[in-house]
């Protein structure tokens, strides 16, 4: 009997490594922590009530963001594992298999539990407002992704300590990722987290496009959008039209591994490079997805800090538009050596190319903006002003790896490497940390520190070039991605070392960036008069942060850039006289989305160790939750005229 | 908002939802037909194929205008642009994997 609790708990728990042991004994003592501090300033109540149930998008948005970071310090921490293990030859500080485990959770960490999710968290705050509206088309549905999303990403990250990480890469490809070559639950973990997420993000890009076709506020029509909305409209279809390839691919690889289906093994008439197929289907327009809403951040935080109008807007809406069209047909680029033929390697090979010339319209269109411009170096700006010589680089090089006949050289070596992270961090990261600054005071009523801000942006910038410049040379000195160790004597010594030490200055760049969040906490400067950058949109409108019901009266709109031409007018004179309040109509709190996810929780961990009297249970839960939500019909109340007041006069706005 | 919501309240208080229950049963019997038609009968492979397919589109008409409104909405032209685009994706996924995957066949 104790033999097989032992044996159990062998199997079960992922033993052997000191490193995993420091990781289980910090996750107990992190978790006692939280508990202990809620309970002890009585915050659980709070924590029901204002956070875990609420429908409100800012809110929601935080908790993206603040998930999102956590995740990134996660995923950095790979990142510098894979590092030290890299820095010198033949270094045995990770195994292979360990190796392998932490480049898999690095890349599915990054972009699906980071990238999309401080995106979708920036949209959650941002979009609402920038439409004059009052909330999202979906409150209920918006929070039940926001739960999706976080529970695909706990379920992913407990592979860690209990049963063993995925360890077939972030693209997961058949056959290795197939049963038979993987046994063991890794890669059970992957398909069921990334799937149980994936459904909050197809729900997010549902919620999304419906909110902006029909909640502008009177007077904005669709190219009358500040440019964030209209990269979230275009991103939110292509999230909808490109997401169920890569459902239906998790199912049936799911399926290939619990129920011994054969779509992704040739054993049975399956085809492994359907997978690849499938996957990059979803994977390329996924590249757009993490790139389109950060464009839209730069183009706002440029035009505000140049104080000019956006350079060419109608051009960069019909870029954009070209962007989602051509997305989903480069797909093959990812996979030209698997032995195509020559013509689809020459179509794939020109619509790749293709797709580069609207995004070098964009950048046109930020140094356009920029001209002559009255420019206001802010941290925001600093970030955004990096990001077009560093992403530039990162799309040459990628119109580099485009040509068919060059990638065979190209490609799975460092070059590759170089390039993706030069697009993925100077575009998408540079993006979200550009948008966490330019909207902070939007989201929590103070600044974060400027000197701070300026070190911790200057310090990653550097650090991300000494880290990948020199990879790009690596790539063309021969070696190859994921391979663990090297030999000495080839060369590749002095750029590793070299590519360590940016690495470790991104840390601490990061690290910076976390010390200004919590200092500007305690000492930030108050935000009292909701436009803290001189803002030409309407998120600006409101005060810092922004009241429950956002407006108390939804703005008019007649031209681009709306509050710029309002604060035009109020200095005329023009100011119209303000129109007695009406009660706000708003949805109700609701418990029941982190509740259906709870119960999805348990039905993913169920289904990855197969254990279906876990699954299946985990499954009604979720189905009786839809049925409890079906007959909720009191889901809404009003806020009262006095309760406007009394809010608009704390923040100075009742005249 | 509050125009959204009052527009939707409007909606669920219009009766009973026939036309969703009925929806949702043809669903489930077009599926079950499927099913039974690739496990239970015997036909040759390409004859499965074209009678579930057809099945499928037939069912996809049925979500169509069951569930998803797409005779009611007020601006037409989003959803024609919709169409249209899904059109699109289906194609490049479809004709595109088949032209990638035809030299292994």
């Amino acid at each position: 009997m104790i033999d097989s609790i032992k044996s159990f708990m062998g199997w079960f728990f992922v033993t052997g490594d000191p490193m995993i042991y420091g990781a289980d004994a910090s996750i107990a003592l992190v978790s006692i922590g939280i508990v202990a501090v809620l309970t002890y300033f009585k915050k659980w109540k709070w924590l029901w009530e204002e956070w875990l149930t609420t429908v409100d998008h800012k809110r929601i948005g935080i908790m993206y963001i603040i998930a999102a970071l956590l995740m990134l310090f996660r995923g950095g921490i790979d990142a510098l594992m894979m590092r030290a293990q890299l820095t010198l030859p033949n270094m045995h500080f990770l195994d292979a298999e360990h190796y392998n485990q932490v480049f898999t959770t690095h890349g599915t960490i990054m972009i699906i539990f980071v990238a999309m999710p401080f995106i979708f968290g920036l949209m959650n705050i941002a979009v609402p407002l920038q439409i004059g509206a009052r909330d999202v088309a979906y409150p209920f549905l918006n929070a039940l992704s926001f739960w999706f999303f976080f529970v695909g990403a706990m379920l992913f990250n407990l592979s860690f300590v209990i049963g063993g990480s995925p360890d077939a890469g972030w693209s997961s490809y058949a056959p290795y990722a197939g049963a038979e070559l993987n046994p063991g639950v890794g890669q059970n973990y992957y398909l069921i987290g990334v799937q149980i997420s994936g459904i909050g993000s197809l729900a997010t890009g549902i919620n999304f496009l419906v909110t902006i076709l029909k909640m502008r506020a009177p007077g904005m029509t669709l190219f009358k959008m500040p440019m964030f909305t209209w990269s979230v409209l275009i991103t939110s279809v292509i999230v909808v039209f490109a997401f169920p390839a890569f459902t239906v691919a998790l199912a049936l690889m799911t399926i290939d591994r619990l129920f011994g289906a054969h779509f992704f093994t040739i054993a049975a008439g399956g085809s492994p490079m359907l997978w690849a197929n499938l996957f990059w289907f979803w994977g390329h327009p996924e590249v757009y997805i993490v790139l389109l809403p950060v464009f839209g951040i730069f183009s706002e935080v440029i035009a505000t800090f140049a104080h000019k109008t956006l350079f060419g807007y109608a051009v960069m809406v019909w870029s954009m538009i070209a962007i989602s069209v051509l997305s989903f047909i480069t797909w093959l680029h990812h996979f030209f050596t698997m032995g195509n033929t020559a013509p689809v390697n020459a179509f794939f090979s020109i619509s790749t190319m293709l797709i580069a010339i609207p995004t070098g319209v964009k950048i046109f269109n930020w140094l356009f903006t920029l001209n002559k411009g009255r420019i206001q170096f802010t941290t925001p700006m600093l970030w955004a002003l990096a990001f077009i010589p560093n992403f530039t680089i990162g799309g040459v090089t990628g119109v580099m790896l485009a040509m068919a006949p060059a990638d065979y050289q190209y490609h799975n070596s460092y070059f590759l490497v170089a390039h993706f992270h030069s697009t993925l961090i100077a575009g998408t990261v540079f993006g979200i940390f550009c948008g966490l600054h330019y909207w902070w005071p939007k989201m929590f009523g103070y600044l974060l520190d400027e000197r701070k801000g300026k070190w911790s942006f200057w310090i990653f910038m550097i650090s991300f070039n000494v880290c990948f410049m020199p990879m790009y040379f690596l790539g063309l000195m021969g070696m190859t991605r994921r391979m663990y160790t090297y030999p000495a004597g080839l060369g590749w010594t002095p750029i590793n070392v070299v590519m360590t030490i940016g690495a470790v200055g991104m840390g601490v760049g990061f690290a910076l960036m976390a010390w200004n969040i919590i200092w500007s906490a305690f000492y930030g400067k108050k935000d009292t008069t909701g436009d803290p950058w001189g803002g030409r949109t309407l998120e600006w409108v409101t005060a810092s942060p922004a009241p429950e019901y956002n407006f108390a009266h939804i703005p008019e709109v007649s031209t681009r850039d709306a509050f710029t031409a309002m604060k035009e007018e109020k200095e005329k004179g023009l100011a119209k006289s303000s129109k007695p309040y009406e009660p706000i109509h708003m949805p109700n709190n609701t418990g029941i989305p982190v509740i259906m996810a709870s119960f999805m929780f348990v039905a993913g961990f169920g289904f990855v160790f197969e254990w279906y009297w876990m699954g299946i249970p985990g499954l009604i839960g979720v189905i009786a939750c839809m049925i409890a939500r079906s007959f909720v019909y009191n889901d809404h109340h009003y806020i009262s005229i006095d309760e406007i007041k009394r809010t608009e006069a704390a923040t100075g706005r009742l005249s | 908002m509050s125009e959204n919501q009052s527009q939707m309240t409007k909606q669920e208080h219009a009766g009973f939802p026939w036309k969703q229950v009925i929806g949702l049963f043809i669903s489930l019997a077009l599926t079950v037909l499927a099913l039974w038609i690739a496990v239970g009968l015997s036909l040759p492979v390409h004859v499965t194929l074209t009678i579930i397919v057809g099945l499928a589109i037939f069912q996809a008409f049925i979500q169509l205008f069951m569930f998803m409104h797409v005779t009611e909405g007020t601006e037409p032209v989003h959803q024609i642009i919709g169409i249209i685009f899904g059109i699109y994706v289906a194609f490049a996924v479809v004709a595109g994997t088949l032209w990638i995957l035809a030299y292994t066949i």
